[in-house]
């Protein structure tokens, strides 16, 4: 298998080695995640639309706060969701840092607590895909809200751990799972898997198994090796 | 980098190295040690404490720098037991995933299980066809682990800060938990108990009687814990004033729970933006006002005397009904029953699907082999754990499997409070701040 077939990152030829199809599941199956081979399962992508005013709820105060306090708002949201009782602010993913401090530290906003940060790889539905949800809290107005924000894989986004230092091991871990690369970033290292470990294990064409185990010289065979359920 | 190695093998062996001389402690020679430092020319020493020590709860690492016996620097070191929770949910079925994330924090199996399912609830749009009896159900045993935690929390500080004995006590009551939780789930630990749509198995009869005797002997023992600490002149100089770190702290790093509410913000996620009906129960939110270890031993203490309040609030309105979503293209099919072995599919089910009824036979292969669809969309879902906010952010494309699951897992996000917490402080106070974090590196880690 030639070296660009190897995960996103991986430079060796180790850890892994992917499957020849992404779409080729475990245990031998094709495109879909239906294991059972019913259903003819297609993934679909998740919701997207522009959302339609009124958003309901708190939601328009927030948003309405926003590009008040803000002015490059305009420039700065890519698109409104709500979705399931909560509001996702697509941003433009240089002014995340600024959208962030606005979010903290505005009177009629104050989201003083950022919950966590998650990194999602929509691989195949999504140019720039891999995404990164910040959940912010409000404590005073016990409000939440999402921001999100896409980049590709070669590119970056600034880090918000200068407005919330709670930041810091999340982006880390954004970092050391998805390759997200947070420029501003005091220590971007890898925080869950070893330092020297290749590719960014929860990328999509990142396989689960089949990682030879780095330890004793033992070797796991993928899973779709193990056994066949066909 | 060169070395050689002098002194006896296995005792302290010290090595030269290019970048300065490293001691290697295995036990109780600590004097060998002090004794051959130089204190003109060795002022700084590096310590690893850890990822194997019996005081940093699990495997964390500590990488502190030390002037005589105050910390100038400290880094914690985490993902030492890293077991790619995240990465395998996405290869299973939203019904197998409860069997992860169980496993996450091994002190807490019960929130894991809660959080995770209430994000898969969410996502279905089912929040509110969750039944009375399976909420209730569900806010019981989130209390009852809540003590157990806590009993976990207050027996491993106390070993760690002197008190040795409290370590058996914390965990002789914390056993009677677990035999609760075994005897309705079938297992002390890592139950998968709570399922999306409701709970794996109702409560016996004889778990209701067990946790009805439990209301009547904690009390008793929780003032046992305090006549032992709370005069203590040794607990007192071991945590008033150590590790201090105010609400701004706090909120800048992320650090929610006791820790948060013993700097005197009164955060609780049951009852700010409650779930499971919380906001129907009565319970206060204990607060302290000292920020440092002392008060969130306070806190804790008084947690679990509210989780007790709880407890025995949810018995009282435990009412006979179903404990399953009633749409069966959610519910579970199998109907379980407790085993000498654990919780397995219940022989009379297995008898109707595979002698009496074709339809259950294949209605019951579908959702098991196959599981069913979430619509695609992400919610994040955040509920009050015994150390923090709980966030199960989780994503959906459509399928049967999990697109992605993350677990924001408090234990994780307050780590990164030690370097505040430790550094110009003494060495002994890196033990008692780490301590009353509460990490669990099982959730930190997942």
């Amino acid at each position: 298998m030639s070296v660009s077939q190897n995960p996103e990152g991986a430079q060796l030829g180790s850890p892994a080695e992917i499957p020849d199809n992404p779409q080729k599941g475990m245990f031998g199956i094709q495109g879909t995640g239906d294991v059972s081979g019913f259903g003819g399962l297609v993934r679909r992508r998740p919701t997207d639309a522009d959302s339609p005013r009124p958003f309901g709820g708190y939601f328009d105060e927030v948003y309405d706060a926003l590009e008040e306090a803000y002015p490059g708002f305009a420039d700065a949201i890519e698109k409104v969701v709500v979705d399931r009782d909560e509001l996702t602010l697509h941003i433009v993913p240089e002014k995340i840092a600024e959208v962030a401090q606005i979010m903290r530290d505005d009177e009629s906003l104050r989201f003083e607590l950022c919950s966590s940060v998650s990194g999602v790889d929509y691989l195949g539905s999504d140019v720039r895909r891999l995404h990164v949800c910040y959940q912010l809290a409000s404590m005073t107005y016990r409000r939440r809200v999402r921001l999100e924000a896409a980049v590709p894989v070669d590119g970056s986004l600034p880090s918000v751990t200068a407005v919330y230092p709670t930041a810091d091991w999340q982006e880390r871990e954004a970092y050391d799972m998805f390759g997200i690369v947070f420029t501003g970033h005091p220590n971007l290292t890898r925080v869950l898997m070893p330092d020297d470990w290749e590719g960014f294990p929860q990328r999509k064409d990142y396989p689960l198994g089949g990682v030879p185990v780095e330890y004793k010289g033992a070797e796991i065979p993928p899973p779709d090796q193990r056994r066949v359920y066909q | 980098m060169t070395s050689s190695t002098t002194s006896e093998p296995g005792y302290a062996t010290e090595r030269e190295t290019t970048e300065g001389r490293v001691f290697n402690v295995t036990g109780g020679d600590w004097d060998t040690i002090t004794g051959s430092i130089d204190p003109l020319s060795n002022e700084k020493i590096v310590v690893n404490m850890g990822p194997q020590h019996p005081s940093t709860h699990g495997v964390l690492r500590l990488v502190l720098e030390l002037e005589g016996e105050t910390v100038t620097e400290a880094r914690p070191v985490v993902g030492y037991l890293h077991t790619g929770i995240e990465k395998n949910l996405e290869y299973r079925n939203w019904t197998q995933g409860t069997t992860f994330v169980t496993r996450a924090d091994y002190l807490a199996p019960m929130f894991n299980e809660a959080a995770y399912c209430l994000a898969v609830e969410k996502l279905l749009g089912i929040t509110d066809q969750i039944t009375e009896r399976a909420n209730t159900i569900r806010v019981l045993f989130m209390e009852l682990n809540r003590i157990s935690s806590h009993l976990v929390w207050i027996a491993t500080t106390g070993m760690e800060l002197g008190a040795i004995s409290m370590m058996l006590y914390g965990f002789r009551e914390r056993e009677y938990i677990l035999d609760i939780f075994e005897e309705t789930s079938g297992l002390r630990m890592n139950h998968a108990y709570i399922r999306p749509g409701g709970v794996a198995q109702d409560i016996p009869e004889s778990a209701i009687r067990k946790i009805r005797d439990f209301l009547v002997y904690m009390p008793k023992k929780l003032k046992e814990y305090e006549a032992l600490l709370s005069g203590q002149v040794i607990w007192h100089e071991r945590t008033q004033g150590v590790a201090v770190l105010d609400v701004t702290g706090c909120l800048s790093l992320g650090i929610t729970g006791p820790v948060l509410r013993s700097a005197g913000l009164a955060w609780d996620l049951r009852k700010t933006m409650p779930y499971c009906g919380y906001e129907t129960y009565e319970f206060d939110v204990p607060t302290a006002q000292t920020a440092d270890v002392w008060g969130r031993y306070l806190v804790r203490m008084a947690e679990i005397r509210e989780s007790l309040k709880l407890v025995e609030q949810a018995l009282d309105r435990l009412k006979p009904g179903p404990i399953m979503i009633a749409d069966k293209k959610i519910a579970w099919p199998a109907q379980l029953a407790l085993g000498l072995d654990g919780l397995g599919n219940s022989l009379e089910h297995v008898a109707k699907i595979m002698g009496q009824s074709m339809e259950s036979l294949i209605h019951h292969f579908k959702l098991v082999t196959e599981g069913f669809r979430v619509p695609p969309g992400q919610v994040y879902v955040a509920i009050e754990h015994p150390r923090g906010e709980l966030g199960v952010h989780a994503v959906s494309d459509g399928g049967t499997h999990p697109y992605r699951v993350h677990m924001r897992d408090p234990s994780f996000v307050n780590l990164q409070a030690i370097p505040a917490m430790a550094e110009g402080a003494l060495l002994a106070d890196v033990i008692a701040g780490g301590a009353s974090l509460d990490p669990v590196m099982g959730g930190c880690d997942r």
